[in-house]
């Protein structure tokens, strides 16, 4: 039998959420956008009319003012959007068991089960629809299909406040003359790499030789290829059955631009704080640690190492971080932003093979230092304790990387 | 806590309130910043709703007040009434 899957994808979340709260601006084009003065300023998201005026997502104020000289940007205020997120997902629980969000706009839905046909997807699409509507005051676009992937396109098919349904039975019909670009997965670079192969539409992939995507995507040709033939078979993951996580890592755009390599190890230090403290509190360490790097031209360039022994000690992390930096990007300064990732993680009470050098000791007195110091933070604030070398930047000691924005969409990939 | 988001038709209210043994909250008495308290009746409908009116959402108690209905939202952690 096949499967009943729903993916709701709510319409401009951020400006949606903005605009119920701003009545005065309903009828306008409105934009949430970063904070200009700490150079997040980029649009953010953006309501049907400002869309209607080419404001684009990404693209920076100034840019979309241009396009739209009333353009109307707001603030983003992510824990109203998180609590909007999370009463969508109530609803959406009162459905099925099985919700898999998808950042904080998106979710899908499995409501297979003997007896539930795609008709009745297609309904509870509806029912859902109607009660996001009035209960909440924003709009969902609802995909209904098989898999999770034509769920997904179903959903950004037709915009605001609609349901697509995709059937097995007429999917190459729907699906097929679509541009490649549409699929999941399917970025500007696969997307050109595709064109060379004459591979526009989703199904010039689903036709194409796998033996030959396979050549040239790797892997991933054969799964895009599936994915075009509506054979992708990934579950949603029940509510209660919290994905492994895979790594755990931060970036940040400093309020000014590092120019030189204190910079790097303030701004890396402070990361590397965030991302262990973040480990000690899931209970886990790290074996992997990668860095990134952004130029003022938007070129950005990323390195990874393996540690000898699995960390979550900010000193270590730091160490990694800087290593790398010095090896790949000292050179090469001033850089916008950077960021760090930890991955390869495995539970902090996994046994480890210890050494004779004798320094465990000391790492493990280093390891009830820092959680000491996450259980003053936690009762009297981030800022209450500080390393020295952050000290010296007062602009930087202020940015708190734990808790000033941190939303990571769940992977896709299953396993 | 989260900021009081303002509206022209928006009045945030103070609220006396039972809150019963079984976690429900039931509104008795509201009143404006700058009005007079008026007693709740009945509570006719209690449900998850938007104010599009107003710019809100939260708990929406359908509340009898005298010879008017009156729409109070919860819209946690504050309390607030369409205004005209």
């Amino acid at each position: 039998m096949d499967r009943v899957i729903l993916h709701c994808d709510a319409n401009s979340f951020y400006a949606s959420v903005e605009c119920l709260y701003h009545p005065e601006l309903r009828d306008r084009p409105v934009a949430v956008s970063g904070d200009a003065q700490a150079r997040h300023g980029i649009i953010l998201t953006k309501n049907q009319l400002a869309k209607r005026f080419g404001v684009k997502t990404g693209e920076a104020i100034w840019q979309a003012k241009q396009k739209c000289p009333e353009l109307v940007c707001l603030p983003p205020d992510f824990s109203l959007y998180v609590r909007f997120s999370q009463k969508m997902r109530r609803i959406y629980e009162q459905y099925s068991p099985r919700v898999e969000s998808f950042g904080l706009d998106e979710a899908w839905i499995d409501l297979s089960n003997p007896g539930v046909s795609f008709a009745d997807g297609v309904r509870t699409a509806g029912e859902l629809r109607a009660r996001i509507r009035e209960e909440l005051g924003i709009t969902v676009s609802v995909g209904v299909s098989f898999n999770k992937i034509f769920a997904k396109l179903g959903s950004d098919m037709k915009k605001p406040d609609a349901t697509t349904a995709i059937p097995r039975d007429r999917f190459r019909e729907i699906v097929w003359p679509l541009p490649v670009g549409e699929l999941l997965f399917v970025g500007p670079s696969t997307r050109r790499r595709l064109a060379r192969l004459n591979v526009t539409t989703i199904g010039d992939l689903a036709r194409c030789d796998p033996a030959l995507l396979q050549r040239h995507l790797g892997k991933n040709g054969l799964l895009l290829c599936a994915y075009a033939n509506g054979e992708d078979v990934s579950p949603v993951m029940p509510a209660d059955e919290r994905m492994a996580i895979k790594s755990i890592g931060n970036s940040t755009t400093p309020p000014h631009d590092l120019t030189c390599e204190d910079d790097a190890r303030c701004i890396f230090t402070l990361l590397a704080e965030s991302v262990a403290a973040r480990l000690r509190a899931e209970g886990l360490r790290a074996r992997c640690v990668s860095i990134s790097a952004r130029t003022t031209d938007l070129v950005t360039g990323s390195c990874q190492c393996m540690l000898a022994r699995p960390t979550s000690l900010t000193g270590e992390i730091a160490q990694a971080a800087l290593r790398l930096f010095d090896g790949r990007f000292s050179g090469h300064f001033p850089y916008r932003s950077v960021g760090l990732n930890c991955s390869h993680l495995t539970p902090d009470d996994m046994p480890v093979q210890l050494d004779f050098t004798g320094d465990e000791e000391r790492r493990m007195h280093m390891e009830q230092l820092e959680r000491s110091i996450d259980d003053l933070r936690r009762r009297f604030g981030h800022q209450v304790v500080q390393r020295g070398i952050v000290l010296r930047d007062a602009e930087c000691a202020r940015i708190n990387p734990v808790e000033d924005h941190t939303i990571h969409p769940v992977p896709f990939y299953a396993g | 806590m989260p900021e009081r988001r303002e509206s022209d038709r928006k009045i945030y209210v103070k609220v006396r309130a039972d809150f019963t043994l079984d976690g429900r909250i039931i509104p008795l008495m509201l009143r404006p910043e700058d009005g007079p308290a008026c007693r709740i009746d009945r509570i006719l409908d209690v449900r998850e709703a938007s104010s599009l009116k107003a710019g809100g959402q939260g708990s929406r108690y359908t509340c009898r007040v005298g010879e008017r209905t009156v729409l109070l939202f919860h819209d946690e952690p504050y309390w607030f009434i369409e205004g005209e």
